[in-house]
């Protein structure tokens, strides 16, 4: 027998940096993407789109695009009416047009489809379509929505005064969202001798994976099925829709996630691209292939945040947080079609306190329509978290500079202290565990925070120097992991997750999965899940996931949910399958359960160390001679159902250099501490932790989507969005602490989205840094050189 | 449109076909050739998902029509292994975790297989310049640098060997 070290090397379970087991593929070009799927007689759709923000359609012509060679079919609206697919439903409980009906509601709506025997006649066919439209005035600034002679935007809705979330307010007026004590919050502001306000803008973004959305549809019309091969986050949540939508049996809807090139959140909702292709697979009788270009990608599919913020804090004169308030107008476009838990229309916002103790709290948020593209979704986060963590990071940082007191006294005095968790913050939430003063002290100690104050120090009291230098610190924690199924649902479906695992009688095994991976690296790291709780080495198990025909039903992969709730649900199937075992190997050895003691990947007798059974034993055993009256076989399905969300936290520092003369911002240095409790694979985490702040490195320093006043979109093509190279990026810094979570059967607590939302507010924080001596409070992102060299010249420190 | 024929050396083998002149030679790799490790991102020569190697330079093949590559080689993801055998690219993006979700990963492959035959010794800073004109949103490049350096050593060290023997 093998020394347990070396056996427990053999299983590669939690904990060890294991290579990842799906790259074979990918560094062979061997990935099934969407678009790398060819089925025999597949045609090509192609989408015309709204060159106006705000439209009437006077008529569509297809006969041009008819004669076209190749093309077979144009659909618009006035086509899906008999099948009153014209509308569909969102996520959010409001409705979407699928191709406009009557009118467009902003630039780069889909209008009409064309399908041909290839994708260049289809974009023939696009190109020879001819609409007709009558310009209607834009509404563009979500501040002005519920003017009362603002242009009135969805008709569909007049008279409409309840929506999904309450009392509409205005017929631009999706939404009023409320949480936490406005009288208690009032209160402590009236209390306080400290006040601080700031109004924060969060510009709207885009997560701009590599690989835009798209899809295969493809019906049988003999058999009455359809299957199809999307790029989605949540392919079970899609069956679902589409067999509500399309009448289809949902068993006789197959929904197929293949390989995906990056999600980020732009690939949770069902797209009308979707739904276009998926119809005219049925009405066609053949495959339908969609793949959008990265313009659609950029100017249709979902945007992120677009959250005009004022924030307001209430404080001791040493610096005490007594209160809070928040008022958020959310700009969600033409459609509420953002993905969140159905109760939550402004998600988990209400983790806007943050890592404090802050007794009294008030948030406000009202959605409201405007002439830009749907969405609203997660990037890289969990929803509407990076909005409330920077909010309160930068708000903190004001009420520094108001007292001046450093920017991380000030947070020590505030933090909620490790003794108080479990913590119910002023919004009710439940924090599980934290150790937040640990992990900045760290932190601080690494960088020698104050040989770099004093650094700062040396530079502000020289004028001649060329550059600022700026520090910024943020301490975030997230809430992640939606969610326990009393709170959580999309659409009706409560948000558990799901495994199902099986094991094969000579002992490897395969586990099935309710999410899908978009690069994680889930095959690698349930895996280990899979190795730690049962004995079978990682490399053993297969895993699976993606496919609704064969996985168990689960709501996919945003908001970190994988390792929260997904790897909950592999460590509980395990264990019914452990306690299975631990019976088996009972009656192999002859002994009671209770005489049975599970080392590594085996059942020993105790104080008899030489009896044992491995799982590969008990196995075979249990195909082969199962123990009487149990019945054989060795799997287990198990739907986690989580007992509350899990709170990863961290602690980031960033040093930034301006070049005052062109307000070119250098990051010197970025130095990032995460807690994701229990750590599965630590390579994969350190590969999420790089992408999360090279992501958040983008939205802060050059991401936005803009629009003029017509409502026509500003720089939809990667020549304009901001996408760092390898020149750009800065290095990364990592470090962690592990707080596990007490509720999580494995402590761990999801961790790729935390270094996006930490980091944001950090470097905003390190830009501001750099001009807080002249009395900056705050600068709106991005951080470009140009507007960081505007704020240089009205400073008078360029020319 | 009137078809032209063209004669093109794809990972070594001939090939000839007769094709639209407007088609893109991503496109006649993907779709004509069934050779989907070579991605598209953006079709505007900006993510390099798309890069492949075209008479020894690298090239975003979504922005080169499969005409002006009459008479041309192109190399491609799926012509790197060698007898079942990885190049040392493909194990450098392995060992070092150089991908997650693995989209922008065969032009990242094809460029960093060019730039070590341009500069078969660069530095951190030679790397990230040389690569960038390839945009990945998953790894923040961090550990690309590195599978990048660490096949530049392997193939130093390859090389080296192979002059011992030769000598
Ligand atoms: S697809 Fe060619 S550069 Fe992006
Ligand atoms: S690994 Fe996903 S884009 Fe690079």
């Amino acid at each position: 027998m093998n020394a347990p070290i070396d056996r427990a090397a053999a299983l590669a379970g939690i904990g060890q940096p294991r290579l990842r087991k799906e790259d074979a593929r990918f560094v062979q070009g061997k990935g099934r993407y969407v678009d790398d799927i060819k089925l025999p007689g597949m045609v090509h759709m192609d989408i015309v789109r709204s060159p106006l923000a705000h439209a009437r359609i006077k008529r569509i012509d297809k006969s041009a695009a008819l004669a076209v060679p190749g093309v077979i079919a144009v659909l618009t609206a006035e086509d899906l009416k008999p099948l009153k697919l014209h509308w569909m439903p969102t996520l959010a409980g409001d409705v979407q047009a699928v191709l406009a009906d009557g009118k467009v509601h902003f630039q780069m709506q889909e209008v009409a489809v064309v399908i041909a025997e290839d994708r260049y006649s289809a974009a023939d066919g696009v190109e020879a379509v001819a609409v007709e439209y009558e310009e209607l005035p834009v509404l563009v600034d979500a501040l002005k929505a519920l003017e009362p002679d603002a242009p009135v935007l969805r008709e569909d809705l007049a008279g409409k005064t309840e929506g999904a979330h309450g009392r509409r307010l205005h017929p631009n007026h999706i939404f009023t969202w409320e949480a936490g004590d406005q009288a208690a919050a009032d209160a402590a502001f009236e209390a306080a001798p400290v006040r601080v306000e700031e109004a924060l803008f969060y510009p709207r973004v885009h997560p701009c994976p590599l690989e835009t959305c798209g899809c295969v549809a493809a019906f049988d019309p003999v058999r009455g099925e359809l299957t199809t091969y999307m790029t989605s986050q949540a392919p079970h949540v899609v069956r679902t829709v589409v067999s509500m939508l399309s009448g289809l049996p949902e068993s006789k809807v197959r929904i197929v996630s293949p390989d995906i090139g990056g999600g980020f959140g732009n690939k949770v909702g069902v797209y009308p691209g979707y739904v276009c292709a998926i119809v005219a697979s049925i009405v066609l009788g053949r495959p339908v292939k969609w793949i959008e270009d990265r313009i659609e990608n950029l100017s249709s599919t979902a945007f992120a945040r677009d959250y005009h913020m004022k924030g307001e804090l209430a404080a001791t004169a040493d610096g005490r947080i007594t209160g809070l308030r928040v008022h958020v107008v959310a700009d969600h476009g033409a459609f509420d079609a953002m993905a969140s838990p159905s109760k939550y229309p402004a998600g988990l916002f209400h983790v806007c306190s943050g890592a404090y103790d802050i007794p009294a709290a008030y948030a406000r948020v009202d959605g409201v329509y405007t002439n830009k593209a749907p969405g609203g979704v997660a990037y890289r986060c969990s929803f509407r978290v990076t909005e409330a963590v920077y909010l309160i990071e930068r708000l903190i940082d004001v009420l520094a500079q108001k007292l001046n007191i450093d920017k991380a006294e000030i947070r020590m005095r505030n933090f909620i202290r490790k003794e108080q968790f479990p913590y119910r913050s002023a919004f009710g939430l439940e924090y599980d565990s934290g150790d937040y003063a640990a992990a900045l002290r760290k932190v601080l100690d690494a960088v020698v925070y104050p040989a770099l104050r004093a650094e700062q120090a040396a530079k502000r009291a020289d004028p001649a120097s060329p550059s600022l230098m700026g520090i910024g610190l943020t301490t975030f924690t997230e809430v992640v992991g939606a969610g326990p199924t009393t709170s959580c649902d999309i659409l009706g479906v409560g948000m558990f997750d799901s495994c199902e695992i099986r094991v094969h009688p000579t002992g490897s095994a395969i586990a099935r999965m309710g999410t899908i991976s978009q690069g994680q690296g889930h095959q690698t790291t349930y895996a280990q899940i899979v190795a730690t709780e049962l004995g079978i080495p990682s490399e053993e198990v297969q895993v699976e996931e993606g496919d609704t025909s064969t996985a168990p039903y689960g709501l996919g992969t945003y908001g970190s949910r994988s390792t929260p709730v997904g790897g909950a649900a592999v460590a509980m199937a395990a264990r019914k399958i452990h306690a299975k075992a631990k019976k088996i190997a009972a009656h192999l050895l002859e002994v009671s359960e209770a005489d049975l003691e599970w080392e590594l990947d085996r059942f020993k007798v105790r104080g008899d160390p030489g009896r044992s059974k491995t799982m590969k034993d008990i196995a075979w055993a249990a195909y082969h001679e199962p123990p009487p009256g149990l019945e054989p076989g060795l799997e287990a399905v198990h739907y986690y159902d989580p007992p509350n969300f899990t709170f990863p936290f961290g602690a980031y520092l960033c040093v930034v250099d301006i070049t005052k003369a062109t307000g070119e911002v250098q990051v010197r240095r970025f130095y990032a501490l995460d807690d994701c409790g229990t750590r599965i694979n630590p390579m994969i985490i350190e590969g999420q932790i790089h992408g999360g702040l090279t992501e958040g490195f983008a939205v802060a320093m050059g991401q936005k989507l803009d629009f003029d006043a017509q409502g026509n979109i500003l720089g939809n093509t990667l020549l304009d969005y901001f996408l760092p190279t390898a020149v750009e990026t800065p290095r990364w810094e990592t470090d962690y602490t592990v707080t596990p979570s007490p509720h999580h059967p494995l402590g761990a607590k999801g961790v790729a989205e935390s270094p996006h939302v930490g980091s944001i507010p950090c470097f905003s924080s390190a830009v501001a840094d750099a001009f807080a001596h002249l009395g900056v409070t705050h600068l709106e992102m991005p951080h470009t050189a140009y507007r960081v060299w505007q704020t240089c010249r009205e400073l008078k420190l360029a020319a | 449109m009137a078809k032209q024929l063209i004669r093109v050396k794809v990972n070594g083998r001939d090939i000839e076909r007769a094709v639209e002149p407007r088609l893109l030679l991503v496109h006649f790799l993907r779709e004509e050739l069934d050779l989907t490790g070579t991605h598209i991102g953006c079709e505007t020569s900006h993510c390099g998902a798309c890069t492949v190697d075209l008479d020894g330079r690298s090239v975003k093949s979504c922005t080169v029509l499969a005409v002006q590559c009459d008479g041309a080689e192109v190399a491609t993801v799926e012509g790197l292994a060698q007898g079942g055998v990885l190049h040392a690219v493909q194990e450098g993006f392995y060992q070092e975790h150089g991908l997650q979700c693995g989209f922008c990963t065969p032009g990242m492959l094809m460029r960093a297989y060019r730039l070590l035959q341009e500069n078969p010794d660069p530095t951190e800073e030679e790397v990230r310049a040389g690569m960038s004109g390839n945009l990945c949103r998953c790894t923040g490049y961090q550990n690309i640098v590195k599978a990048v350096l660490y096949a530049a050593a392997k193939l130093r060290e390859a090389h080296k060997a192979e002059e011992k023997i030769a000598a």
